[in-house]
């Protein structure tokens, strides 16, 4: 955090004069500067850390608000050389999918983040010991339809999860209540009723599939699981600090952290929105069996948040039902996205084996769900 | 932080954010960024504290701190060890990007290029409003395009229509006016597209909005990527017009 307070005066300089330049130049001049920030950026990414992390052992405190100051600096510097490099359609709606992934999802995780810097500070761990009943066997279904109660897309999720366990939740419970949350809470289920006005049944189909899959995973959890894969990150100061001073740390820690996986999902889900053809769609939707493969793997890949993934669904109109259903199960629990979030929160071993299983038995409970309602 | 909270401060102030997100939004995202303001002058404040404290006192934590270096994750490291003095973590620099993105370059909202690389994504509407007396009729071009395809256009009774969208061609050439739907964010945006037929003015470019007037006719077209109905409109007037505040068709939200 000393970055915000130590950078935030050279910072706006530069930026208030930007946007002002940018709009007296045209289009395609913009676009360049853009890849040329990009690539700036990302050229001098590595240096900065690493430098920050150097200076920092030998005793210098000012560095990484430096680093930022210099790194904003160079990107205004250098914004010419590379003009008309990249200026083309491809890179700008990379750009556009990039930042409106980000700006969609960042209000939903700063939700997540204060809920869980909340139940991390003000929520005793007794409380948990109370509501949830103690055999785990029986708390995952009950923190599977806890679910219901957290109105908001899966980047919430993460964090709230993340605090549960820290909170010493059973583990098992948590993953339910990961998985079922981005799924079946009230606003994501509207938002399905009203993209399927014709299949009612698709509602339930989804409620009750997401929370088949995700009591599934908590029990898989609970027979297979070992608690050395799950490595939640130590929060490491809390005597000495008042309760407010815990809560902000909390929220500031979580969201500089899990922003930061959160932006290279975003990455991904636009790389592949910007470059994946959209044609193979319609030789996999002839197969069945493949057809439900291609929009579950399409959930992974896309990223989109779980209020509006209904709306993409339905405008899938060559896919059986029951391949869109795998669509909804599958992309509330685990896409690129989700996948880069887990791995910050739980650790790298954790969403390793993690993303798999759920994958498969994502797809397995849409299948099933589908043979069943639809 | 700071920054990325400013940042989304300005964009949902202005209204840049429409370019990307949904106009429901912008509460949660003035929210979002304040609460980041908040938490970083909360975080600054205490961190000023707790530095005049060590001051006065002799700071231990820090041996408190290296205890929790037990794995070397690349990314965990260096906030682990370095707990007190800069607890950001390094994966958080990444953040530095989307900031610079939307501050310095602010990407256009999503234009031509995505609309002829998915398939049109028209869907039959519930119902239809009552449209205005007047001619031509002022039409949102996600609704004329249900109307004509759906409805067979009766409801136009024969008057003209003026719609508003950004022209894109497709691979062979032909002209259509699209608008972007979306439902959440710009990941999410699915075009709706009208092929134009008739008096077409002769240079189009694409990306250019233009509001368009023209007359319904039967003819329906599939789109080459989904097979979706692409209704017909048969233009008799076509005039370029700046880029709407709010460039996406929200008509699905409601």
């Amino acid at each position: 955090m000393a970055i915000t307070e130590k950078a935030a005066p050279p910072g706006p300089a530069p930026h208030d004069e930007r946007p002002g330049g940018a709009d007296t130049t045209e289009h395609a001049e913009r676009t360049d500067h853009a890849d040329h920030a990009e690539r700036t950026g990302r050229a001098d990414r590595p240096a900065g850390p690493v430098g920050a992390a150097r200076s920092e052992q030998e005793g210098w405190h000012l560095n990484s608000p430096l680093v930022l100051t210099l790194l904003l600096l160079l990107v205004v510097v250098f914004q010419g050389p590379v003009r008309g490099a990249l200026a083309k359609p491809v890179m700008q709606s990379w750009m556009t999918v990039f930042v409106a992934v980000v700006v969609q999802a960042l209000p939903f995780l700063v939700l997540g983040v204060l809920l869980s810097a909340a139940i991390a500070v003000f929520v005793p761990p007794s409380f948990f010991a109370r509501a949830l009943p103690s055999r785990p066997a029986l708390a995952v279904p009950v923190a599977g339809l806890a679910g219901v109660v957290l109105p908001g897309c899966e980047c919430a999720s993460v964090p709230v999860a993340g605090a549960l366990v820290r909170r010493g939740v059973t583990p098992a419970a948590a993953i339910a209540f990961l998985l079922s949350a981005p799924a079946i809470n009230p606003i994501v289920l509207t938002a399905t009723a009203v993209a399927f006005p014709r299949d009612p049944e698709m509602v339930l189909a989804r409620f009750g599939g997401s929370l088949l899959v995700a009591c599934a995973m908590g029990w898989l959890w609970q027979r297979l699981g070992r608690t050395d894969w799950l490595r939640t990150p130590a929060h490491a100061h809390h005597e000495g600090e008042t309760r407010m001073e815990a809560f902000w740390s909390s929220v500031r820690h979580d969201t500089m952290h899990a922003g930061g996986f959160l932006v290279l999902g975003a990455m991904a889900a636009a790389t592949l929105k910007a470059v994946a053809p959209a044609e193979w769609l319609r030789t996999a939707a002839a197969n069945p069996v493949v057809a439900i493969l291609a929009l579950s793997v399409l959930a992974v890949l896309l990223s989109i948040c779980s209020e509006a993934d209904a709306f993409v669904a339905a405008s899938l109109t060559q896919f059986s039902l029951t391949a869109k259903l795998a669509f909804l199960i599958v992309g509330p629990m685990i896409d690129l996205k989700l996948f880069a979030m887990q791995a910050g929160t739980f650790g790298r071993g954790f969403a390793l084996r993690f993303a798999p299983a759920t994958f498969a038995a994502a797809i397995a409970g849409a299948v099933l769900t589908g043979a069943v309602l639809l | 932080m700071f920054l990325v909270g400013a940042a989304l401060l300005h964009a949902g102030l202005t209204d840049l954010y429409l370019r990307y997100v949904k106009a429901g939004l912008q509460p949660l995202i003035l929210a979002a960024g304040a609460v980041l303001i908040v938490a970083a002058l909360a975080t600054a404040w205490y961190e000023w504290r707790a530095r005049t404290r060590t001051r006065t006192t002799s700071g231990d934590d820090h041996t408190h701190d290296h205890d929790q270096t037990h794995d070397h994750d690349q990314t965990h490291d260096h906030d682990q060890t370095h707990d007190h003095a800069h607890p950001e973590p390094r994966i958080s620099w990444l953040l530095v990007l989307p900031l610079l993105a939307l501050i310095l370059v602010a990407p256009p909202a999503l234009g031509s290029y995505s609309a002829v690389r998915a398939g049109t994504a028209l869907q039959q509407p519930y119902g239809y409003m009552k449209l205005p007396k007047s001619d031509p009729i002022p039409i949102n071009l996600v609704d004329y395009a249900g109307r004509a395809v759906y409805d067979h256009g009766r409801s136009f009774g024969g008057r003209s229509v003026r719609i508003t969208g950004f022209v894109a061609l497709d691979k062979s050439g032909a002209p259509y006016l699209v608008r972007m739907a979306l439902n959440c964010c710009a990941a999410d945006a699915q075009p709706v597209k009208v092929a134009l037929t008739g008096k077409i003015p002769p240079v189009l470019q694409p990306d250019a909005w233009l509001q368009v007037t023209g007359t319904y006719t039967a003819r329906v077209t599939h789109d080459p990527v989904n097979n979706g109905p692409i209704p017909y409109l048969n233009v008799t007037q076509a005039k370029p017009i700046p880029v709407p505040s709010d460039p996406y068709d929200e008509s699905w939200n409601n």
